[in-house]
């Protein structure tokens, strides 16, 4: 039942982080959607979620909504590019951005 | 996108990221979340390399990457659960920090960077090799 539930979510995930891909240029938009989904992971898992809801929202959604790959594929493009300065700061960029979009997500349920 | 229309594009993607999620939840279910997330991770960064790659990259058609490069690479890969498993593994959310936690999660973001980043670079070599 859950791996449905992770299967729907990452449908929704896909088709929004397409949406946002859309809209923005390459390097922003993964950045975009990174921080944005590692924010509204903050705040799911701050609010004890169900399994079945973690499955859906946090696995499914948040998960297939940010992405790896991607970001990997950029930052190796970048600094192949002879940038790689710019590239390490990108990859920095993500984690730090990220690490504070969870706390902060999460701090915000708490404080709630 | 040349000749597919908005609802086939977002047919493809999603079936993309209905099989990715489900795949990235199986390798979790396996071998453990940390373990799990790092393995669709460097999975998923190998296979979108290969997606990219040229000169492979013109031969596969619009379908093929929006299926499997935006759609299933993107979604088997994950960046806001690295981030959760990273600041859990550091206790940023305790207010007192231990220094072995963050030594841990900095290990684990460098072992997630380096795998990551190289499985692009193999992949680039590994397409570059078969196709010329």
């Amino acid at each position: 039942m859950n791996t449905l539930l992770v299967g729907l979510g990452g449908v929704a995930g896909a088709m929004a982080r397409h949406s946002v891909g859309d809209r923005l240029d390459s390097t922003r938009d993964t950045l975009a959607v990174n921080l944005l989904g590692s924010l509204a992971l903050g705040v799911l898992v701050a609010t004890d979620p169900s399994a079945s809801t973690l499955a859906l929202l946090g696995t499914g959604f948040c998960g297939a909504f940010t992405t790896f790959s991607s970001f990997a594929f950029e930052v190796v493009r970048i600094a192949q590019d002879g940038a790689p300065r710019r590239a390490a700061g990108l990859a920095t960029l993500h984690l730090a951005g990220a690490i504070t979009a969870v706390a902060v997500g999460g701090g915000v349920v708490t404080l709630l | 996108m040349t000749s597919l229309g908005r609802l086939e594009t977002l047919l493809f993607v999603a079936a993309g990221g209905f099989a990715g999620a489900i795949a990235r939840h199986v390798a979790d279910t396996l071998a453990g979340s940390l373990a799990g997330t790092l393995a669709a991770n460097v999975a998923g960064a190998a296979l979108l390399g290969v997606v990219l790659s040229e000169p492979h990259a013109d031969r596969l058609s619009t379908e093929t990457r929006l299926l499997v490069g935006t759609g299933f690479c993107s979604s088997l890969s994950t960046y806001s659960t690295f981030a959760l498993e990273t600041t859990r593994l550091a206790g940023v959310t305790v207010a007192g920090l231990t220094l072995s936690g963050v030594a841990v999660a900095l290990a684990y973001v460098a072992l997630t960077y380096t795998l990551g980043f190289g499985a692009i670079l193999a992949a680039q070599a590994l397409t570059r090799g078969v196709i010329r």
